[in-house]
């Protein structure tokens, strides 16, 4: 499996740290600490057969976050963003 | 669609089938089609669902009961996994579940009338430094606590037992080891097999390759599962489907704590007895044991990302032989012939899920990681306790969904929510 990092290009996958699903979002308010937010938050996971967006760090390379939106059933990368597209 | 009528296995019995050419031996279990109702309805032929059924049969007397899977009995993580068992927890939601299913494996053969070939063999974790000599002090002191036994090993006990493992390593010398004696192997699919056979006897409709696309649920209650073979009443529904939990979960609209992960192990060529023992290397991530064959079967870590692929990729494969080469130099020359992947659930914490649902009627087994091959037989129980009287049985009780609401989960490699690191 090779990503295509957009500072470096295409490089093999041992280069990347995998943190997970890019899409859970982290609740704004502490206040929520118990709540049911929180809960899904750190835990639960829509876990999908198919297209997946997750966060990979190219950690051996240029130290970016990247959005990878990769297919989990046959590993095929369509799509390589910045995780934090406004910088 | 009347019992198969029983074929008790015994010295007896091999011999008449001998002398009479093996003509007639019988069909291990009936292949029925499906009735329109059971009590139960278990999703997922693999071992745990099996040994559910087993369970449930035996137990406790509920014998209308389906297990349906969407392709043959045998096909899944029970016949894909490295065979290994063991008992070698520390935490005390685990150990006490774990070394059940130790002994539950002790008496699985005479139990199902079934040879599983169960070998305890030992297994043998190896240390490399004093930090990790005093973590396993540690563990083999919970395991003692539990009566699964455990015997520290210095060098030279080590030595005995696998004079053949490199113990002058630069940079990981081996300095001793943490053995369970009661550890060994089982032949996987003759698990399976086992099970399938013994719940059969019992009543229990074995049906395959009919893949379950959907639940019923009305006022909250489960009462049936829509299948390629129609629908199927049920008063209960117990999914046991461990490495595709997400996918057949969102059908009954749960979202669960759960990434698939895909593991791979290898089979090399087979060589004369060499390995009498189950070894793990403590530096890396590699185990190794030997077949009745002869070929020696590989493991090590899982590929780290989201995969539903029943195969994983290279990296993987050099990791593993490199784990191989330093902790046993001599295996370097051996070919590896077969290679595979199956399929995880890797929970949050690392630790299973037996539990009732939000939906009554609707049971849930699995997040088992990398571990549910040696759970097999203690799953089946307390999963099986469960269904029956709804209450979670007292070596499944931390198993529950709500640990991951209350915080007290089970962190038996204390690496936070990031299923990739257990």
């Amino acid at each position: 499996m090779r990503i295509t990092c957009p500072y470096c290009g295409a490089r093999a996958h041992e280069e990347f740290s995998y943190l997970g699903d890019a899409t859970v979002k982290r609740p704004e308010s502490i206040d929520e600490f118990s709540s049911k937010a929180w809960v899904d938050y750190v835990y639960l996971r829509d876990n999908p057969a198919g297209l997946h967006k997750e966060l990979w760090h190219h950690s051996a390379g240029c130290h970016a976050w990247l959005e990878v939106t990769r297919n989990t059933v046959t590993h095929e990368i369509v799509a390589v963003d910045y995780a934090a597209k406004e910088s | 669609m009347g019992t198969l009528k029983v074929m008790r296995y015994s010295f007896a019995s091999l011999i008449t089938n001998a002398l009479t050419g093996n003509r007639n031996w019988k069909p291990v279990w009936r292949e029925p089609e499906p009735k329109a109702f059971y009590d139960v309805v278990i999703v997922g032929g693999g071992g745990h669902g099996l040994a559910t059924a087993h369970y449930l049969a035996k137990q406790h007397g509920i014998t209308n009961v389906a297990v349906i899977d969407k392709s043959y009995i045998g096909s899944g993580n029970i016949g894909r996994n490295t065979t290994i068992v063991r008992s070698n927890y520390m935490l005390p939601g685990n150990e006490p579940f774990y070394e059940w299913s130790m002994k539950l494996w002790e008496g699985l053969e005479q139990d199902l009338n079934y040879n599983a070939m169960v070998s305890q063999r030992g297994v043998l974790n190896v240390f490399h430094s004093d930090g990790q000599r005093d973590a396993f002090v540690r563990r083999g002191n919970a395991m003692r606590l539990y009566g699964a036994g455990a015997e520290l090993l210095d060098r030279e006990g080590v030595r005995k037992l696998v004079p053949f493992v490199d113990f002058d390593n630069a940079r990981f010398p081996v300095r001793g080891g943490l053995f369970q004696p009661r550890g060994g192997t089982v032949r996987h699919d003759a698990v399976a097999w086992g099970y399938a056979r013994a719940a059969d006897q019992r009543g229990v409709d074995i049906i395959q390759n009919c893949a379950a696309t959907g639940f019923r649920i009305e006022n909250g209650r489960v009462v049936g599962v829509e299948t390629e073979k129609g629908f199927i009443g049920a008063k209960k529904v117990a999914l046991s489907v461990a490495g595709s939990s997400s996918r057949v979960a969102q059908m009954a609209g749960m979202r669960l704590p759960i990434e698939s992960h895909a593991v791979q192990a290898f089979v090399t060529e087979g060589i004369k007895p060499l390995i009498d023992t189950v070894i793990t290397f403590g530096a890396g991530h590699f185990y190794c044991s030997q077949s009745d064959k002869g070929g020696l079967v590989l493991g090590g870590d899982i590929e780290g990302y989201n995969s539903y692929a029943q195969r994983g990729n290279l990296p993987v494969v050099e990791d593993v032989a490199e784990g191989g080469m330093a902790l046993i130099p001599a295996i370097g020359r051996l070919r590896i012939l077969r290679s595979w992947g199956g399929l995880l659930d890797m929970s949050m914490d690392g630790s299973p899920i037996i539990d009732e649902t939000s939906i009554e009627g609707l049971y849930f087994n699995g997040a088992w990681c990398y571990g549910g091959f040696k759970a097999t037989p203690a799953a089946g129980w307390c999963f099986a306790h469960l269904i029956a009287t709804g209450q979670s049985h007292p070596f499944a009780d931390a198993y529950r969904f709500d640990r991951f609401v209350s915080g007290r989960v089970i962190d038996e490699k204390g690496m936070g929510a990031q299923p990739n690191l257990h």
